[in-house]
């Protein structure tokens, strides 16, 4: 990279790691990239914690405590969305929220001070949008093994009069079919946003201090002061975006439960 | 971006190793340790509610047996408070049974002394009245001469006595 040249979606790139290049199956190459291995870092770091909190202990340490609170949460958000049948859906609600949350928190690391480059998973639509579909698949084979023909009834609304199903219902209906993408181009767009905003404003910082002093003063300083903020808030995004996901599945699944 | 100029050559890969690794963290962390960790805040919310509850039966049990011994130490109060006025009430009755009694044997013998005194007055006033008649006749033999019978004394006695 050139001197004081910052390319912001450079660190969007994948790459395939340890010359796996040509790993495919049926025609389709499954190169392991440096996407996969923050995925894998992400299940590892998740494993570790998870499995040092399951202790089973009656009187919990501090750890447990930590991975309980989690768990709790997460039984939490389905328990008020869904009702006591949610607790079904907590290990996929748990695993989403967790993942989610953990290669969010992972992409964020400043590990480029020890010279890696943290990949953010969750800045892929390839990868959102999966977990998306995922948690709209649920919600469909969940709503029409339940409910049958009948899940239909969700597109109208209780209290429509006859003659304005005609209306409501595409309406219902396209808002239905919009969740998959909006629930996965979300978390996409917030994670890649925040990541080019960061790279965008350090940038600033590098070429504003090699131009000299004057523009270290008024471009480099505070671009870089800006930045411990939005380091901040990009914390509290990855929490929330991870927080979104999980209670919007939470929303779809209740109403594939409940039925209005 | 890279996310639209490498979808190509990259989806297949990353849809690939997405389901791999979130495969992997769904069976071994979501299915296998979460409702572990789950079942062991349960147990530990049954235990607690357990333990609140047997506290609770507990203190129910200790506040009827207060009830219970209050209520008998109220019965032996009464009890006591009864045996009292008994013994009170005996007591008054037998003092009142001995002073009637004593009043009676007093009574018996103020009225026997008071007869005795009656007597020995009569008595004395006969005599005073023998010793009147007496010394009147014989006052009467001395100075007058006269003879004058005993009833005649007497008579005359009894006149003066009888005016004061």
């Amino acid at each position: 990279m050139a001197e004081g040249k910052v390319d912001p979606v450079h660190q969007f790139t994948i790459e395939p790691l340890f010359g796996t290049d040509h790993w495919s199956i049926a025609g389709y190459n499954i190169a392991f990239t440096n996407s996969a291995l923050w995925m894998a870092i992400t299940a590892i770091v998740l494993l570790v914690f998870v499995g040092g909190g399951a202790k089973r202990q009656l009187v919990p340490g501090r750890w447990q405590m930590a991975v309980e609170g989690l768990t709790g949460f997460v039984d939490n958000l389905l328990k008020s969305n869904i009702g006591p049948a949610g607790r079904k859906y907590l290990p996929y609600v748990f695993s989403l929220f967790t993942f989610i949350l953990f290669a969010n928190l992972l992409g964020l690391l400043p590990l480029a001070l020890v010279g890696l480059h943290p990949f953010t998973a969750t800045s892929h639509f390839t990868v959102t949008g999966v977990l998306a579909i995922l948690s709209f698949s649920i919600v469909l084979i969940v709503g029409f093994a339940k409910h049958g023909l009948h899940f239909f009834s969700l597109f109208v609304p209780h209290g429509t009069p006859v003659l304005m199903i005609p209306i409501i219902f595409p309406i219902e209906l396209i808002s239905f079919m919009v969740r998959p993408f909006s629930l996965g181009l979300r978390l996409f767009v917030a994670m890649m946003a925040g990541h080019v905003l960061l790279e965008v404003l350090s940038g600033f910082v590098i070429s504003g201090t090699n131009a000299g002093a004057l523009t270290f003063g008024i471009a480099a300083l505070p671009s870089f002061l800006l930045m411990i903020g939005i380091c901040a808030l990009e914390l509290l995004v990855a929490g929330i975006q991870a927080y979104v996901f999980a209670l919007l599945t939470c929303v779809y699944l209740n109403d594939a439960e409940n039925l209005h | 971006m890279p996310q639209i100029a490498q979808l190509a050559t990259t989806y297949a890969s990353q849809v690939f190793w997405l389901l791999v690794f979130f495969g992997l963290i769904f069976f071994v962390i979501g299915r296998g340790m979460v409702p572990k960790v789950m079942a062991t805040v349960d147990q530990r919310d049954k235990q607690i509610a357990d333990d609140l509850s047997a506290a609770e039966a507990a203190r129910a049990a200790a506040d009827a047996e207060e009830e219970a011994w209050r209520v008998q130490e109220n019965k032996r109060r009464a009890e006591a408070q009864a045996l009292i006025a008994t013994a009170k009430a005996e007591a008054a009755s037998t003092t009142q049974a001995s002073l009637d009694v004593a009043s009676g044997k007093i009574e018996q013998t103020v009225s026997a002394a008071e007869a005795r005194i009656a007597t020995a007055r009569d008595a004395a006033l006969t005599e005073i009245e023998g010793v009147a008649a007496s010394a009147a006749q014989d006052i009467v033999s001395r100075l007058a001469g006269l003879s004058v019978s005993a009833e005649q004394a007497q008579g005359a006695v009894k006149g003066v006595l009888a005016n004061g």
